[in-house]
């Protein structure tokens, strides 16, 4: 199913609701996060960092680079176009009043069918700390399955080589520049990106009138 | 049988055939460039008693000297995100506990902290305190088996013995505060699983007073030995530039002399009310960070006695019985399990109990959609988990931000242009642990 919304509940099809919920309309994942922007003022220093990585960058860089801006549960997320996130990471990294030295964290998300409509299912997000002034910021970036290209932010954070490796190994997200795109936690000769949610699921066979067990994804379940 | 071959001929003789083995052409093979008579490839793990767990290198070297160090991981993979995506958000406690296995109550509590940070609640105050004390004992173990480690790698076998030895008093702590000694799964969503046990007070503190005698044992033993201090002294060296740059955190970044701990500069669990230093060695090399492991370990006793102090009764896990967990533990004749009164009440006497026990049980609860991070200081540096959820039963995505991971990547940097013996110290000194490197 497409759109950002779901309606019923527990996944049921095909016989009649007996929870009592069925009138249920829940986000889709990515939904809430695809669909919403906050508004200005953020709150806090949320404008004071937005202020300066637009004075940093230059505002019509700032524009062109940022989709959205989303505050939730006291943190912030841009959400950027890959063609800017290297000048935004260096701004972020290099500037005065931004200062956010360390990258914490790299991980890939598959937010598979809930894209949107340009099918950006595969989202980079990276979590930038700032020592100096105690601040943590995220950046997400979205590419579609078939044109999985991010630039590589090792040139900026050394750190990030490791995580890139790992998300390239789970996502198959492919990120140019990177020193040595290699696979990191999964043997060498793998085939497939085991963290995608299409990645195809085992079953266990078990030595009883040919049963087998049914991959995780395909049994009965409350979704 | 062809004679071609230039380096393993034959000759037919009268006594029968001769063959003849010469030495390999090495300069045909390599060319003759000076530095490559000496240069040598050794692979070193993965499974090297001396690599730290299941850990690959492969050195390069000219002589005793590491002129390129590199890292294989990933032999210790167990899918542990993705499987968490397949359970409810309650039973991804017992994998992430896994994980780091030396360090299992940070990963229950960070993830606890990501998911009450999704759902929007707060836990009781006697589960803060309690989680604080458990995640206090679980550093002290972990440090401790650092340091048995480091010991038995640089060859000083006793500090192994003895580091086993007084991490066992903890572990027998936690045995009895959780139900076992690694792998807990005793921090949940909402709380904890289920309240201190009677008398355990009075063993915490009576262990408080039996560890300054036996930390002080440590000192005597490895930290005034002259083979020791030489062992450590200014190896594996990173200053604040290179640890930052790497992503390093925890005793590595302190040893460097920032004073940079989760606990003090991002207060998680009420950290910002106990009173407690923050250990900083000047060295940057593998001596600082063995000092300030040691001076750790004081410090962690010291908030442990103030989470004793300030224990007061009340609930360990949320009033919502939407999310807190049903089962009412209690120690029965054959274990553990459901309190006889609990299962009385929704077998015997509420219908509606029994649903909502068992649709809180098989479904579990809903956490709206939303993404955070939250990281706590482990006792490798910083734990961060990114968790997702869409809404559903289930986590929707959860990355965890392993110290030990972003950690190792400096192995490079500690090691190259070393000597070989000081790779082991170096990477001793970082305190991996392969279970959250390869999650």
């Amino acid at each position: 199913m497409t759109g950002p919304f779901r309606t019923g509940a527990f996944g049921v099809t095909g016989s009649g609701d007996t929870s009592g919920f069925g009138g249920l309309v829940r986000v889709e994942p990515g939904g809430a996060v695809a669909l919403h922007s906050t508004d200005r003022p953020y709150g806090g220093w949320f404008d004071e960092v937005a202020d300066a990585l637009a004075d940093a960058v230059g505002h019509d860089v700032y524009d062109a680079a940022v989709r959205r801006v989303l505050v939730d549960r006291g943190e912030i997320t841009w959400f950027v176009h890959r063609e800017h996130l290297l000048v935004l990471l260096q701004a972020l990294r290099d500037d005065d009043a931004l200062r956010f030295e360390l990258c914490s964290s790299v991980s890939g998300v598959d937010y598979h069918d809930s894209g949107g409509p340009t099918g950006e299912r595969l989202h980079v997000v990276l979590h930038l700390t700032s020592m100096t002034y105690r601040r943590r910021i995220r950046l997400e970036v979205a590419v579609t399955a078939a044109d999985p290209h991010v630039p590589s932010a090792t040139r900026v954070y050394p750190t990030s080589d490791w995580h890139e490796r790992e998300c390239f190994d789970m996502f198959g997200v492919v990120f140019d520049g990177h020193p040595a795109l290699t696979r990191i936690l999964m043997p060498d000769d793998w085939d497939g990106h085991p963290q995608r949610k299409d990645y195809p699921l085992g079953g266990v066979p078990v030595e009883y009138h040919d049963a087998t067990i049914p991959p995780p994804d395909e049994r009965r379940s409350y979704r | 049988m062809t004679t071609t071959d230039p380096y393993a001929g034959s000759r037919e003789t009268t006594e029968g055939r001769v063959y003849t083995v010469t030495g390999g052409d090495w300069d045909l093979t390599f060319g003759s460039d000076p530095l490559a008579e000496e240069r040598l490839v050794v692979n070193m793990g993965p499974q090297h008693p001396s690599t730290h767990g299941v850990l690959r290198l492969v050195l390069d070297l000219e002589g005793e000297t590491v002129t390129k160090a590199r890292v294989v991981i990933g032999y210790l993979h167990t899918g542990i995100e993705k499987n968490v995506e397949y359970r409810t958000w309650t039973q991804g406690t017992t994998f992430v506990t896994r994980m780091d296995y030396l360090a299992p109550l940070f990963n229950e509590t960070a993830y606890c902290l990501a998911v009450e940070k999704l759902l929007g609640i707060e836990v009781p105050e006697r589960a803060t305190t309690i989680r604080v004390l458990v995640m206090e004992l679980n550093r002290i173990a972990s440090h401790l088996v650092g340091l048995a480690t480091f010991g038995m790698e640089m060859g000083a076998l006793t500090g192994m013995t003895n580091g086993f030895r007084e991490r066992e008093l903890v572990l027998d702590l936690l045995e009895e505060i959780t139900g076992l000694r690694m792998n807990h799964a005793y921090v949940r969503p909402g709380g904890l699983a289920q309240d201190l046990p009677e008398g355990i007070e009075a063993k915490i503190r009576e262990w408080l007073t039996i560890m300054p005698e036996r930390v002080a044992g440590f000192h005597r033993l490895l930290t005034g030995q002259p083979i020791w201090q030489r062992r450590l002294r200014d190896v594996g060296y990173l200053d604040v530039t290179g640890c930052v740059a790497l992503g390093v955190t925890g005793p590595i970044l302190r040893s460097a002399g920032l004073p940079w701990d989760l606990r003090k500069v991002e207060p998680y669990c009420g950290y910002e009310t106990y009173d407690f230093e923050v250990p900083t060695a000047d060295t940057a090399d593998a001596w600082g960070r063995y000092l300030v492991r040691m001076a750790e370990v004081n410090e962690s006793m010291k908030i442990i006695e103030q989470a004793l102090d300030r224990l007061r009764p009340g609930p360990v896990m949320v009033e919502d019985k939407k999310i807190a967990w049903p089962a009412q533990l209690s120690l029965g004749a054959d274990g553990m399990g459901n309190s006889l009164d609990h299962v009385k009440h929704i077998m015997g006497q509420s219908m509606e109990a029994l649903i909502h026990h068992f649709k809180l049980v098989t479904e579990g609860f809903r956490v709206p959609a939303g993404q955070v991070y939250q990281a706590i200081e482990s006792p490798r540096g910083e734990l961060g988990f990114h968790v997702v959820s869409d809404g559903g039963t289930r986590p929707f995505r959860v990355h965890v931000r392993d110290p030990s991971f972003v950690n190792l990547q400096a192995t490079a940097a500690m090691s190259e242009g070393g000597m070989i013996a000081d790779v082991i110290a170096a990477i001793a000194s970082i305190d991996p642990v392969m279970g959250g490197v390869d999650r």
